[in-house]
């Protein structure tokens, strides 16, 4: 964890969201503010036993404007491609070839797609023999398209992004399900703050209307197969999550350089830690590894907690006891679980809590009834700790605080 | 406290003081050495599975090394650890399963096989829909959970984590083709923001398998010319035809500089600087004038703050693709100038093939051994030398020469460049 000097301060400057619920920083604000109610937006018959969230139709050239560019991506890429595009636009760096030119890309991203068709074709044809290597050598050849291959490498959304959007100052691309994540932001962060980056675009995008992906993630039974509960309700039935389709693009900032191009920063990110515990004791604190950091940070504060958690169990439960004992010891006013309405998108997990706290931020209130308390009342917001709870790996935070007004700077 | 030795920008110097390596030349780094400058090939007629009916039947496998049947995860961990257990080793740093940094590890696809597919089928046949349904209706019996390491990322490194006690949270990261240098930058990057006094950098990739071999085909990237196979991979020649599929895994622990001259250790080399450029062409060819080849070239001595005639010597990423070898010419010509023909080059793919996600790694290793020993490995194949690409390419047969100051090169698909100057310990 690093706390940063006043230049290298790193300022959100431009969000790009896209989810079940809508598209941009105004479709999420207003469900923040409560000026539009939100229902999470669930599909429960699709993939029967599993309710997922499914993304809200786009208008893909809207920011990928090339047919070929978007014939040779998946899901996951145009969802992160158009994400991506959104956060560069809300920036104002969309299309400033020098700033492209010189931003870091930092991608987190999971296994890419499979084509679930040709999967089902080979096993069809090659039933439950040890023939289907050699099926696979005859019908995969032929089946197989080369995009399909570069649709299931983990660093081809960082590589469509570069191609789509430009942003060429470097890319990296971290794995590891929402430990990605985590690495990500953290990664952005320690390096804006150390003076080692300028600007990043950070994030990633999930596409949870996938077999292949509810395949991956029932081999570990971390699915909630039943009709959709919140994420505080599922601990009785054996808990699980619900894949959401999310796209979550971040531009962090470091403070000079933003001020020098007069841009417009919703808050900024104060401290970020990550670890990953053994959970060998499931019942232990989630955040041992990061509990001075929350210490420190929400001292004396009236702070909020936008919590990543996934629903499964039995870690979920241990982090809400530990945000509770926060409650009761006034460290904090309220939690929220921000899966309840997003889903949980796994790898961009992180990075789209980090933008509902940054949209929080700036308009400096969340609806109290998306809080799940006093309906029609606003909470007012003074510092917000994201969390990001790996359903099996990871554990993280990060402070996300307002922007001080110019005038108290003296700037 | 002052910094004894910092670098010309004042950072801690990342001083490299273990090194581990898996081929298929074999394990560890003496064996290996000794085979790879010796001229000696690993690539060989693949015989993990029928290769009838592939255009490519060769590759270089690692063999030997796994019990378990083979998948791509578990020869993918285990080649990982015995790489860092001899580079832990050899830096003797931390005790034991306790190392004092950071994990860093970029590993292959995270995917289910076709014996992992294979098996949920025959498991789900009660479901009468059949397809994605019918593995589904399996994964929901609850007997299939140890399949979930081969499609969770983070399983190789939590295995990692867990086998050495790395500190904080491990990081699993890919840039393709460029993935194991990547993992030299980043822990480079931690230690010189004083995050960690040391790291971990593993590059590990065992993916030859009938869909990894394919896909690769379907690309038009793989060597064809099966027999004879070690003849394969011919860099830079004339008549190269495609890189060829191999495993690996290379380990390296970087160290604070003082900090390892505090606990007496003996430094192998210096990681003077790292330089990264991603390019906006295409898919997987590079923009045609070398620009983000280029780019990654001169921000890696920007960094290191060095010229270009300090480099002595140049690990190439040289795949044995018309396309890779040609840009790598073009682009080091462009930062070398007419000295790119005097500056010896070798692409240690002509022996052990090309190892993909681990490669950057697999040749920084070989490239502190090529400082070590003042030994240049050879390239071999090297029989019709392609005149488009005036290089001094090491042809055939080591060749003994002082390097002080290198340059090593990895590109991936994507558009991702990553080049990293090494040097030997200052004095």
């Amino acid at each position: 964890m690093r706390g940063n000097d006043h230049e290298n301060e790193v300022w959100i400057t431009g969000v790009g969201l896209v989810s079940s619920l809508g598209e941009g920083v105004e479709a999420h604000a207003r469900i923040l503010s409560g000026e539009q109610p939100c229902a999470a937006c669930v599909d429960e018959t699709t993939f029967a036993p599993y309710p997922v969230h499914p993304l809200v139709p786009l208008t893909l050239s809207k920011q990928i404007p090339k047919n070929s560019d978007q014939r040779q991506m998946e899901g996951w890429q145009r969802l992160g491609v158009y994400a991506a595009g959104l956060a560069l636009e809300d920036a104002q760096i969309k299309g400033c070839a020098d700033l492209l030119d010189r931003m870091d890309l930092i991608v987190a991203a999971g296994s890419g797609e499979r084509d679930t068709a040709v999967d089902c074709k080979v096993l069809e044809m090659s039933g439950a023999s040890d023939s289907a290597p050699l099926r696979a050598s005859e019908i995969l050849p032929s089946a197989l398209r080369p995009t399909l291959f570069l649709a299931q490498l983990s660093n081809l959304l960082a590589g469509n992004i570069s191609i789509v959007h430009h942003v060429t100052g470097s890319s990296r691309t971290f794995m590891g399900e929402e430990m990605a994540g985590l690495s990500a932001i953290d990664n952005a962060f320690q390096r804006i703050a150390a003076g080692q980056s300028e600007m990043c675009l950070v994030g990633g995008a999930v596409n949870a209307e996938r077999e292949d992906l509810l395949l991956a993630y029932e081999l570990g039974h971390n699915l909630w197969r039943h009709s959709f509960e919140r994420i505080e309700q599922r601990a009785q039935r054996g808990g699980g999550f619900v894949p959401g389709s999310v796209g979550a693009f971040l531009v962090l900032e470091q403070r000079r350089h933003a001020e020098r191009r007069s841009a417009r920063a919703y808050a900024r990110v104060t401290a970020v830690g990550t670890d990953r515990m053994r959970r060998t004791n499931v019942e232990a604190n989630p955040f041992a590894c990061v509990s001075n950091l929350i210490d420190e940070t929400v001292a004396g504060s009236t702070g909020a907690v936008f919590s990543g958690a996934s629903g499964v169990a039995p870690v979920t439960a241990a982090e809400f006891a530990f945000l509770d004992e926060l409650k009761r010891r006034a460290q904090i006013e309220y939690v929220w679980p921000y899966g309840n309405i997003l889903g949980h998108a796994v790898e961009a997990h992180f990075p789209a809590g980090i933008a509902l706290a940054a949209l929080a931020q700036h308009s400096g209130r969340v609806s109290r009834t998306l809080l799940g308390e006093c309906p029609g009342r606003f909470s007012s917001v003074d510092r917000i700790i994201v969390t990001g709870v790996g359903h099996e790996r990871g554990e993280g935070v990060a402070v996300i605080d307002g922007i001080p007004t110019r005038g108290a700077n003296g700037i | 406290m002052a910094r004894a030795h910092g670098d010309h920008r004042g950072r801690p110097l990342v001083a490299i003081t273990g090194i581990g390596v898996v081929t298929c030349l074999g394990h560890g780094v003496r064996d290996n050495w000794s085979k790879l400058t010796s001229g000696q090939s690993g690539i060989r007629p693949i015989t993990r599975f029928s290769t009838e009916g592939l255009k490519t039947t060769i590759a270089g496998t690692v063999d030997g090394l796994c019990d378990a049947p083979y998948s791509a995860a578990d020869l993918s961990a285990a080649m990982a650890e015995a790489a860092a257990h001899e580079a832990i080793a050899q830096a003797a740093i931390g005790e034991s399963g306790a190392f004092p940094g950071r994990l860093i590890v970029a590993t292959p696809p995270s995917e289910l096989e076709w014996p992992h597919l294979r098996a949920l089928y025959a498991a789900g046949s009660g479901e009468p829909e059949g397809g994605y349904a019918r593995l589904l209706s399996a994964a929901r019996s609850g007997t299939f959970g140890d399949m979930a390491r081969h499609v969770r990322f983070a399983s190789i490194a939590g295995r990692l984590q867990e086998r050495f006690g790395t500190r904080g949270a491990p990081l699993s990261v890919c840039t393709a083709c460029a993935s194991g240098a990547t993992t030299i930058q980043l822990g480079a990057e931690a230690i010189r923001r004083g995050d960690v006094g040391a790291a971990l950098c593993i590059g590990t990739d065992a993916t030859v398998h009938p869909e990894g071999l394919i896909r690769f085909s379907l690309l038009s990237a793989l060597s064809t010319r099966n027999h004879p196979a070690e003849c394969a991979s011919k860099p830079f020649s004339k008549d190269r035809d495609g890189f060829v599929m191999a495993e690996g895994a290379g380990a390296l622990v970087l160290e604070d500089y003082d900090r390892a001259r505090a606990r007496g250790v003996r430094v192998l080399g210096i990681v003077r600087g790292c330089g990264e450029k991603a390019d906006h062409y295409h898919r997987t060819r590079s923009e045609p004038s070398g620009a983000a080849i280029i780019g990654a070239i001169r921000k890696t001595l920007d960094d290191a703050g060095l010229a270009p005639e300090d480099i002595d010597y140049i690990n190439a990423h040289g795949t044995s693709t018309p396309e890779n070898d040609k840009m790598e010419y073009v682009s080091l010509r462009s930062v070398l100038g007419e000295r790119v023909s005097e500056v010896p080059i070798s692409s240690n793919k002509s022996m052990i093939g090309h190892t993909l996600i681990a490669a950057g790694a697999v040749e920084a290793v070989f490239s502190v051994m090529t400082m070590q020993t003042g030994t240049l490995p050879p390239t071999i194949n090297y029989d019709t030398p392609d005149p488009e690409l005036p290089l001094d390419v090491v042809a055939n047969v080591r060749r003994d020469a002082t390097v002080t100051t290198m340059l090593s090169n990895s590109f991936g698909f994507g558009g991702q460049n990553v080049c990293l100057a090494l040097s030997t310990e200052p004095i």
